[in-house]
């Protein structure tokens, strides 16, 4: 199958080696991956924030760069989120039908990672070795919009040599929030504290997610208190490899 | 302008664009549930830590008056309607008691209109054998008598058999609160002891046999 | 508003404060974790729940899309059966009517059944400046107004408040109450019975709201635990129930929806102890005398916006609150109003008016966007959704002052304009965080980038991004 990636602006400037797994993943399963250069950001931060007329032209810029593409994936559970349930919002506050026909037209062929492993190419053992002790984390859009349901798990379960452990309470939001880490650092990092205590709890070596942005916060907190534990995107779990 | 007219003016134009047909209720919610109703009844009612005892309809006063005795309830008052033989020697609520009066009974025993199983509630609407809304509250012992038939399964079959202007009283046990720590703690204002008496058929219960009990904890 | 919550602070700097309070912390955890737990069984008991719920939505909607109509039905149903509607179109309208109809009953004192409506409006307050005292009846009410507090739940307003804490409340309080009182909530749950019955024994006037008030038959529904409700409803000659004007349901039959999805979403319990409804008054059962008053207080505000309208649906059932990962960490204060947690976040905003104080355009950013409150609502408010467009709703009324906030975000859109510029952007940001990294993290850092940095590191930016490895494959 030929995919287009979206690598999301994230990962593309801070977590390059996601979007590196996510590449040797699909590749080993043997399709073929395409890369849109004219891609940036699908206008998560700005819609979320309130700043939904900024974020027509960045929408406008997606829907144009992946027009073409017949699927498309991406390694963010929030960016999918934002392009499949929310351009069409933001299409319709521009006032502009063609971008409204056009996100009609591209945001459903746009799926999360995970989502597309387990229901389009219909994998879970995509042939991955990762012998440490693994804790997941659902993320909030990727449980609750996307509805992931147990797909990550399955992947991950499938991994061998992976020792995949329950985090306690997983279900519950870590914090990050977008711009809610910021705007509301206390209350963010209060709840991030909580999450931490979990994945202690846990024993793992590793705690993956399905998303960099909500790992980058748990893993600061954890870096902070000098934990030995490690974040990790689950692509590059799913990347491992023997030997 | 009054302030009715300019509420309904401002609602009328914040409704410009609203489509006005009316917007379909889909009901595809449970209307009815299968299996022994009485017997999911009393296990509901014994579950809010009421005390439910189950009779055939012919040994109902004995039933009535094993409870009253267990409660150690002297003084009855009952809704003026209500079968004689039910409660011998209870005070009638006729003419109507003074609140201060009503206070210093120690029980009241009543009908009811509808029991419903999925939930275990009973439903009062000041109809037959049942009284003013103020005889079942101000004594701190209510016990009410179910018929087996006039046990619904569920909430909408309570809701289609009870006239909405009557007023109307759903008990689910006795009086409780949850307003600490949010667990449920039973004995506020209303009465503290709450018995439902089922009465079945006369042949399909032969001994009151008691289901659970509050007093005890 | 008037003095309750005037000049409450920012969402943020009042959630600072509450965060330092353990005790908080703590009644807040176990409190909200019990309810969690009950709501969660008694809605999996339940096969139908998703089907509850899209027609408790239904119902809801097709009540606001013809409120009009409904409301005037609802006027002719109790008109007709005895009792006498009143219109508010604000606080000080509906206050004034409570005050005038407790004067003409020639009382000086009120017993009241807890109701969002009028803690809304804080008519206690306007009942006190008019000499008329107030007393709650519900126990987490009697609690707040004897502790001289603040509620923070809408249905348990001393939701922060434990049984220690109780107990010390009642024993300065309650007259009569003497150091044998323990904390056992049995024992406290008795005391305030002792404390209120002469109360409910002699009142002449009670003030209610509604939970539901039925446009077709024009019966009004308290829906409540323990009693004090029907005490207020039945007892007392005259009754005066304030209604806010979304709180009608169509006809008879949608109750068989609401009075299921209700107490399993609020208590956890399959049926409330008790339910009464009554329509207009019943000669020789209950009040002589009843009034009820429809209450717009920014209702039609909210039901002129196409998203925000969803808010009206609410049935003040808690479920939002006692999931939401903020509120638990916070508590209800914070959130500066009577409507607290997600719920509140989307509703005050929108009744007091976006920009009308401090405190309301920060509440539509106290969410995370976890969608938490989404998936218990018993009548599928998207609360995420409303949260996202009310905030769009603050950034634009704000337009036209300056705003670093706006600044960045705009430098943002210009960067992701084309790819080339998200290069130069990428390059800025390899080099800046290399130059604040030490040994391969960022530390803690000054200005705008302390709220991110206080408490968390950040790895240093790679050289690389991705779309240059691309490009070298």
């Amino acid at each position: 199958m030929r995919v287009a990636l979206f690598i999301t602006c994230f990962n593309d400037t801070l977590f390059p080696a996601t979007g590196q797994a996510v590449v040797r993943v699909l590749e080993r399963l043997g399709h073929e991956v395409v890369f849109p250069p004219d891609q940036t950001c699908c206008g998560q931060m700005h819609f979320n924030t309130g700043y939904q007329r900024e974020c027509v032209p960045l929408v406008r810029s997606f829907v144009d760069t992946f027009a073409d593409a017949d699927v498309v994936v991406a390694p963010s559970a929030s960016c999918v989120g934002m392009v499949r349930d929310f351009h069409g919002r933001v299409a319709e506050v521009s006032g502009d039908r063609g971008l409204a026909a056009a996100v009609a037209e591209t945001a459903p062929r746009v799926h999360e990672f995970t989502e597309f492993l387990v229901d389009i190419a219909g994998v879970t053992d995509v042939g991955a070795y990762f012998p440490h002790r693994v804790t997941y984390h659902p993320t909030c859009h990727g449980l609750r919009l996307l509805k992931l349901g147990d797909r990550p798990q399955a992947l991950l379960r499938a991994v061998e040599g992976i020792d995949l452990v329950d985090l306690p309470d997983a279900t519950e939001c870590c914090g990050f929030g977008g711009t809610f880490a910021v705007k509301n650092s206390d209350v963010s990092v209060a709840m991030g504290t909580d999450k931490v205590a979990r994945v202690l709890a846990t024993g793992a070596e590793v705690l993956t997610a399905a998303d960099n942005s909500c790992l980058m916060h748990v893993g600061g907190l954890l870096s902070r208190s000098k934990s030995s534990v490690r974040v990790m995107h689950l692509a590059e779990i799913l990347a491992g490899e023997r030997g | 302008m009054t302030a009715r007219e300019e509420i309904l003016g401002r609602i009328r134009s914040a409704l410009s664009t609203v489509d006005k047909t009316e917007t379909v209720v889909s009901r595809d919610y449970e209307q009815t549930i299968e299996g022994d109703l009485v017997e999911l009844f009393a296990e509901r009612v014994a579950d809010y830590r009421a005390t439910v005892v189950r009779t055939a309809a012919d040994r109902l006063p004995e039933a009535i008056a094993e409870q009253l005795a267990h409660f150690g309830i002297s003084s009855v008052v009952t809704p003026a309607d209500l079968p004689a033989q039910w409660v011998p020697h209870a005070d009638t609520d006729a003419p109507p008691l003074r609140v201060p009066a009503l206070d210093a009974t120690d029980g009241v025993v009543t009908a009811c209109a509808v029991g419903i199983a999925e939930t275990g509630t009973i439903v009062l609407d000041a109809g037959a054998g049942q009284g003013r809304r103020a005889l079942t509250l101000v004594p701190d012992f209510h016990l009410c008598v179910v018929r087996a038939d006039q046990i619904v399964g569920t909430v909408p079959e309570a809701i289609a058999r009870l006239d909405g202007t009557r007023p109307l009283t759903w008990i689910s046990g006795p009086s409780a609160t949850s307003d600490i720590e949010l667990n449920r703690v039973e004995g506020v204002h209303g009465p503290r002891i709450l018995v439902v008496v089922i009465a079945g058929a006369p042949e399909e219960v032969p001994q009151a046999t008691r289901m659970s009990s509050i007093s005890t904890p | 508003m008037t003095g309750t919550w005037l000049g409450m602070p920012p969402f943020p700097e009042a959630a600072r404060k509450a965060l330092g309070d353990t005790q908080l912390r703590t009644n807040l955890r176990k409190a909200t974790g019990t309810i969690r737990g009950k709501r969660a069984a008694v809605v999996a008991e339940r096969a139908d729940w998703e089907a509850l719920r899209v027609a408790g939505k239904e119902i809801k909607d097709r009540t606001l899309h013809n409120l009009d109509t409904y409301l005037e039905q609802l006027e002719r149903n109790v008109t007709a059966a005895g009792g006498v509607v009143h219109w508010a179109r604000d606080a000080a309208e509906a206050n004034r009517i409570v005050i005038d109809l407790v004067r003409a009953a020639d009382a000086d004192e009120v017993v009241k059944v807890k109701s969002m409506a009028t803690q809304e409006i804080e008519l206690n307050e306007a009942l006190a400046e008019a000499g008329i005292a107030a007393y709650e009846t519900d126990l987490a009410e009697l609690i707040v107004q004897l502790g001289h507090d603040r509620p923070s739940h809408i249905l348990v307003p001393a939701i922060h408040r434990n049984r220690a804490e109780i107990r010390d409340i009642f024993l300065r309080e309650m007259p009569g109450v003497t150091e044998a009182l323990t904390d056992d909530p049995a024992e406290l749950a008795a005391a305030a019975r002792a404390h209120l019955r002469r109360k409910f024994l002699t009142a002449k006037v009670a003030v209610s709201g509604a939970n539901f008030a039925v446009a077709d038959s024009g019966t009004l529904v308290v829906v409540e635990s323990e009693g004090n409700g029907r005490m207020c409803l039945t007892l007392p000659e005259v009754l005066i129930s304030v209604v806010g004007i979304e709180k009608l349901v169509p006809t008879w039959q949608d109750l068989e929806v609401m009075l299921q999805l209700l107490p399993r979403s609020s208590t956890g319990e399959r049926m409330n102890p008790y339910t009464s409804t009554w329509t207009g008054v019943t000669p020789g059962d209950g009040p002589r005398e009843f009034h009820l008053i429809l209450l717009d207080n920014g209702r039609t505000d909210a039901l002129a916006d196409d998203i925000g309208r969803q808010a009206l649906r609410c049935i003040r059932c808690s479920a939002c609150l006692n999931v939401c990962p903020v509120y638990e960490r916070t508590g209800g204060h914070a959130y500066g109003s009577v409507y607290p947690g997600p719920i509140g976040a989307i509703l005050t905003p929108q009744l007091r008016g976006v920009t009308a104080d401090e405190v309301s355009p920060t509440l539509p950013f106290a969410s995370t966007l976890c969608g938490a409150c989404y998936e218990v609502c018993p009548v599928l408010i998207d609360i995420p959704q409303a949260l996202v467009h009310l905030r769009a709703k603050a950034v634009d009324a704000k337009r036209g002052k300056p705003s670093a906030e706006r600044a960045a975000m705009r430098v943002a859109q210009w960067f992701f304009g084309s790819s080339r510029r998200l290069r130069v952007a990428q390059r800025l940001v390899a080099t800046g965080g290399r130059v604040l990294s030490r040994r391969g993290r960022i530390g803690r850092l000054p200005g705008p980038l302390k709220g991110w940095s206080g408490a968390r590191d950040t790895a240093t930016p790679p050289r690389r991004t991705f779309r240059t490895w691309w490009e070298s494959r």
